[in-house]
């Protein structure tokens, strides 16, 4: 890089600097500590754990608790009646429906973009180049514009108030990202495992799962995460196409929560509490995958 | 199908056909192109989302394009994006140089910077709106008279809390992508510069920035595009008000369609949405050269 060669040497250039490099030294800024930097990492620290400490801490008071000491104080007497209280208005049966909604939509997702991925990658012709151009312009129009055609659609196939409703669109919409991932990884895979695999007589099927996908199994489990996490926390489908409670799914039941409980804060913030719990597991036992699971679609 | 023998050629050459693609192309032409070419069409009817649709010329697009409304929510649409952007992103690029540095306590940092991250948007909404009451949220808890103040309800207000609130949930994930860019950094950058002498504001300016010039064009590109998807948390934290103030395009959107019950009009607004979208994924994409991103999307 031009910009790296070009680095002018300050006049009063401290002699003590030229330290030798140390394998375990990975920033230059090490040696010192850099005071404003932690200041400011600190800083933002409170703007985090702020808001998590409220909601957490005032799910913990009863009412009159919570109307009576500081916002900012732990309860005096710690309850887990508004837990309770949101068990009982079946948080169980909602936490339910994402679930079925989130795995419907995903291992069809992952299923269907593989073979496209693999498809993409391994065939030739218009057709295929064809149908990957498609996929990247999808990635580049924000599809949530289209709400209104696919409530249309939804309603006239009678899927209206359905899981199925929310699962549809939902793959569509999981499929260019998918795609574009697994290709990108596919493409490492070396074509001449591909070749002696064909030689041995292999159909593209048998190579298809015997080859490709153990290769790219750690773009699978990113990818899978990924969707996951975008149908799990998804809002805008569930509000258009579903309504009862029977098909209610855990972001759309924290706002309905607010409306039914309306000034018992304590039993709403319970409720966000709860329905992040999933997560909040998922983040303590795999927070590596999680986290290339959250950035899947830029880390490669 | 006249593609049929080509595919089918290349086959036998050495890739696989290309019908392993195809059910995710038909997952996508139906949820996802149907829909696109549906809001175009239903831009030119006029439908209440109950009775029949009724072909009804431009009369949507005049309404849509005359009510001031409309202006309105593109200006509101414009500053969330502006200010969100200018707020997101030096702090992201910083953190995410913060992050990446070696210290023990920077990585138990980020563990809790991410925490964000696990809760829906309709959770932070919620939070949020406990959090900003004047009588029992953060104000009053820590007795700052500048916090308590009625941060919902203030029109002047409410369009920085709602930047606020955006900074909190989408500020880790930039943070994440810049940590990824900074650890990519070649290590004998900064030793070479070390050695040169050069602090370390010079180091950022001269090799931090521009190595990181690919994963700021990613992380800009995101912020601005994602501005046009900031549904879910507005909606629930303001519902667009108070009075016009929040009302965003893509609440906009929603608000005609399914609480005004105009879906031509609606559809119209989509129209836009998705003009004002792909012109700013083109754009971007332009100003920032090729990437490995912007280099795939050439191909659409």
């Amino acid at each position: 890089m031009a910009s790296t060669t070009q680095l002018p040497v300050p006049p009063e250039a401290p002699v003590r600097t030229a330290a030798a490099p140390r394998p375990d030294v990975r920033r230059g800024s090490r040696f010192r500590p850099n005071l404003l930097g932690g200041l400011g990492g600190w800083l933002w620290l409170g703007v985090i754990i702020l808001p998590i400490y409220y909601v957490v801490v005032t799910s913990l008071k009863n009412q009159a608790g919570f109307f009576a000491t500081n916002p900012m104080l732990p309860p005096a007497e710690p309850t887990l009646d508004n837990y309770k209280l949101v068990l009982e208005n079946d948080f169980v049966r909602y936490f339910a429906n994402s679930v079925i909604v989130t795995l419907g939509t995903v291992i069809p997702a992952l299923f269907v973009s593989f073979m496209a991925a693999y498809a993409i990658v391994r065939g030739k012709g218009r057709f295929v180049n064809w149908t990957n151009n498609l996929f990247l312009l999808g990635l580049a129009i924000p599809l949530h514009a289209t709400i209104i055609p696919i409530y249309w659609m939804i309603t006239r196939a009678h899927l209206y108030d359905t899981l199925l409703a929310l699962i549809l669109p939902s793959i569509a919409f999981a499929i260019p990202v998918s795609v574009l991932i697994l290709s990108n990884f596919m493409r490492d895979v070396p074509n001449e495992l591909f070749e002696s695999m064909r030689l041995d007589g292999c159909s593209d099927w048998a190579m298809l799962w015997r080859l490709a996908l153990p290769m790219t199994k750690p773009a699978v489990i990113t990818v899978g995460i990924y969707n996951a996490l975008h149908v799990w926390n998804g809002f805008l489908f569930p509000l258009i196409l579903t309504q009862s409670p029977d098909t209610r799914v855990l972001p759309l039941s924290l706002w309905t929560f607010q409306g039914e409980f309306s000034v018992n804060i304590p039993a709403v913030l319970a409720s966000v509490v709860l329905a992040t719990l999933p997560l909040l597991v998922l983040y303590v036992v795999a927070r590596r995958q999680l986290i290339s699971g959250l950035t899947a679609g830029f880390s490669k | 199908m006249a593609a049929d023998s080509s595919i089918r050629r290349a086959a036998r050459d050495a890739g696989p056909s290309g019908w392993l693609a195809l059910p995710a192309l038909v997952f996508f032409l139906v949820f996802a192109v149907v829909p696109l070419a549906g809001v175009v069409f239903l831009s030119f009817t006029s439908w209440d989302g109950l009775r029949e649709i009724r072909l009804d010329g431009l009369s949507s697009w005049a309404t849509v394009l005359t009510d001031p409304v409309t202006g309105n929510a593109l200006l509101v649409t414009a500053k969330i994006m502006f200010f969100s952007f200018m707020v997101q992103a030096p702090i992201s690029l910083l953190l995410g140089v913060f992050t990446a540095g070696g210290q023990k306590y920077r990585a138990a940092l980020a563990v809790l910077y991410f925490l964000p991250l696990l809760l829906s948007s309709a959770a932070v909404a919620i939070a949020f709106k406990a959090l900003l009451d004047p009588n029992f949220g953060l104000g009053p808890g820590l007795q700052v008279p500048f916090l308590i103040q009625d941060w919902l309800g203030n029109s002047d207000l409410v369009l920085f809390v709602v930047v606020f609130v955006i900074a909190w949930q989408f500020v880790p994930f930039h943070t994440l992508i810049y940590q990824g860019g900074v650890r990519q950094i070649p290590t004998s950058l900064y030793e070479a510069a070390e050695i040169d002498g050069a602090g370390r504001v010079r180091q950022f300016l001269n090799i931090t920035l521009p190595q990181l010039k690919y994963t700021i064009i990613t992380s800009s590109t995101l912020m601005v595009v994602g501005s046009l998807a900031y549904f879910d948390l507005i909606f629930v934290l303001t519902g667009g008000g108070p009075g016009y103030s929040t009302r965003l395009l893509p609440l906009h959107m929603y608000l005609t369609g399914f609480k005004a019950n105009d879906m031509g009009a609606a559809s119209a607004l989509g129209v836009i949405l998705i003009v004002i979208g792909l012109g700013l994924a083109l754009l971007l994409q332009r100003l920032g050269g090729k990437n490995r991103n912007a280099s795939q999307l050439e191909g659409a």
